[in-house]
């Protein structure tokens, strides 16, 4: 976006006049008003309603602030649906997911554009043609390949590998990193090299130090994806105990009362929505790559 | 179509040092580099490999070895006692037999067509407006995103309650107005339109912020040739906006037929499927053969139809996105 005005559909002259303006400012009025309703409204309610009782949250015509504002509810539903246990199970699955995720598909793609081996390109097509897949299709055969991985014979259900080692067969990560590093001359590594820099050298010292927003990228949307998952976490950890904040808020849905299931709503979103605040740029960046990768 | 791509290569202002900007454009001349002659055959094969074989080993049991595996089983009955045995089409005979299937791609196709007539619609019309606006851009941006941060179960489970016949939040909105309340997902009627509405409020901020995207990319000076030329605004947009980035937009479509077409978590966590099967969608019906009656060689068979139909889309989609340098 920039920073200056740029012309648009709306020509510069129509909001010069006093009718224009007045118009302009009623659709924004608008706007702002639907967006706030839309979508502020609905998570502040659910922030506050937390803290509302039962009765209160069910009166007509409906309230926004709580009788009292007391965070006891957040407290109680910590301890009601032992959330630290489901919060500590969510980290180790996302943050797991992440590292390994970068531990596989970073040297893949280094490989696949920088050292280029034979039959590299049809191993690269073979990854692509995964992409064509709905995740959905690989559903059954993945859970079975997960109950029984082929050639060891471990059963990984439950464990968290069952979500770490899917998350890093992502073609389209390694896509992305590979378009990344294809654009970082060769010249830079071949001067690396005659220094004597191995290939790992090269990896370390050059090529991820300049593609450090590509990393921010990758690195931002797997643990997003992890957190967010419910599908396939809710298949293969079948164990309350390791199960994630997703798959245990989705379980306690029935028997828990509204309102210490909307705190436990929100704390379960906290963190990616502060993730959100603080990785905005990053985020809508790699927002346009995940849509368009063209 | 190679703008997007600009937009992640090198994202302006990501707080990297200013030489890292650069990057791209030393791509061009680089790219035919003479790297093979410098070292030697064997030995850098070898070093390749090494780099590759932890995401060779996670592909081929994550992903490639399930892919052959899961046509097989669309022709077996599993039931991990004994060995798997063939039976040809008989998975599939079940499923034409099940009265189920059918119900499920008429509700699946309904939830995707709402979801093109409302979710694809909303979200471009929202952009076109936004982009407009020259006042609290940074805040409509932040807030249309906001529900796509949110995990998918708490959205689910959120809007279940605002759905809630009796003391839900929407329903206590219409009769505080005075208006009779609705039964949003406890009718047949209105099922499918209440899970299409929480799938469009969860994710039309990603199809906005893309749609808002492309529309920054379209040159002013078109929209002034067309002013001059005589166009008003319902034929500059007709003209001009819509033309210039009906790519982006046939790639959301695309990626919205997709997307929707293997819907689960709403109806899974919403409804069950109910009432009266009006929201069991294939991929809830797939879940049920697999996990419920733990009849894998069938729900294989499914998942071999949804591929089968779901693959031409994203043949089309990959040929459009994919660019020839890529492999």
């Amino acid at each position: 976006m920039a920073d200056r005005p740029v012309r648009t559909l709306l020509s510069p002259w129509t909001l010069r006049s006093a009718k224009g303006r007045a118009g302009y400012w009623l659709v924004f009025a608008l706007v702002f008003v639907l967006f706030t309703v839309a979508f502020v409204i609905p998570l502040l309610w659910m922030l506050l309603g937390a803290m509302k009782s039962a009765p209160e949250l069910a009166r007509t015509p409906p309230t926004l602030l709580p009788d009292r504002l007391d965070l006891g509810a957040y407290e109680n539903a910590w301890n009601f649906m032992d959330l630290a246990k489901y919060f500590r199970n969510t980290v180790i699955i996302a943050v797991g997911a992440w590292l390994v995720q970068l531990a596989v598909q970073v040297p893949a793609a280094y490989a696949l554009s920088k050292l280029r081996p034979v039959l590299g390109k049809g191993v690269l097509a073979l990854m692509l043609v995964t992409l064509m897949l709905p995740a959905s299709a690989l559903l059954v055969p993945t859970y079975l390949a997960i109950t029984d991985v082929p050639v060891v014979n471990v059963n990984l259900i439950n464990s968290p590998a069952a979500i770490w080692l899917p998350a890093a067969a992502n073609a389209f990560n390694i896509y992305l990193l590979k378009r990344f590093f294809d654009q970082i001359p060769t010249d830079l590594l071949d001067a690396a090299r005659i220094d004597g820099a191995g290939s790992m050298t090269v990896l370390v010292r050059i090529v991820l130090p300049l593609s450090r927003p590509i990393l921010a990228v990758v690195s931002i949307f797997s643990i997003v994806a992890a957190w967010k998952d419910f599908i396939w976490p809710l298949l293969v950890l079948q164990n309350p105990e390791v199960q994630t904040l997703s798959v245990a808020l989705q379980r306690f849905e029935q028997d828990t009362p509204v309102n210490l299931m909307l705190a436990g709503l929100v704390l379960a979103s906290v963190p990616m929505v502060a993730a959100f605040l603080v990785f905005q740029r990053q985020i809508l960046a790699g927002l346009s790559a995940g849509g368009l990768k063209g | 179509m190679n703008a997007p791509s600009g937009s992640l290569t090198a994202p302006k202002g990501t707080g990297t040092k200013p030489g890292h900007r650069h990057a791209p454009n030393w791509a061009e001349s680089t790219r035919t580099s003479h790297r093979r002659k410098i070292r030697g055959g064997g030995r850098a094969n070898l070093t390749a490999y090494g780099f590759l074989c932890a995401a060779l080993v996670c592909f081929a049991l994550f992903s490639w070895y399930p892919i052959v595996r899961g046509v097989l089983l669309s022709f077996q009955q599993v039931n991990f006692v004994t060995d798997p045995v063939w039976v040809g089409w008989q998975n599939f005979q079940t499923l034409f037999a099940d009265p189920l299937f059918l119900t499920a791609w008429r509700n699946t196709l309904l939830f995707t067509g709402l979801a093109l007539v409302i979710g694809f619609a909303i979200p471009f019309a929202v952009a076109i407006v936004l982009n407009e606006l020259r006042h609290a851009k940074a805040y409509f941006r932040m807030v249309v995103y906001l529900p796509v941060m949110l995990p998918p179960v708490v959205v689910a489970i959120l809007w279940k309650w605002f759905y809630d016949p009796g003391p839900g939040l929407f329903n206590s909105l219409l009769r505080s107005v005075g208006l009779p309340p609705l039964s949003w997902l406890n009718s047949t009627d209105t099922s499918m339109l209440s899970l299409v509405l929480v799938a469009t409020w969860a994710s039309m901020g990603s199809a906005t912020l893309i749609y808002l995207a492309a529309l920054s990319t379209i040159p002013g000076e078109l929209y002034e040739a067309a002013e001059l030329d005589g166009a008003n605004l319902w034929q500059r947009l007709r003209h001009v906006t819509i033309p210039q980035i009906r790519f982006v937009l046939l790639i959301m479509m695309l990626m919205q037929v997709i997307a929707t077409m293997q819907v689960f978590t709403e109806p899974y966590v919403m409804t069950g499927g109910g009432p009266e099967d009006s929201t069991v969608t294939v991929l809830l019906l797939l879940y049920r053969y697999a996990f419920t009656y733990n009849d894998f060689g069938t729900a294989s068979a499914l998942s071999l139809l949804l591929f089968l139909l779901l693959g031409v889309f994203s043949a089309i989609y990959l040929r459009l996105t994919r660019t020839r340098d890529d492999l």
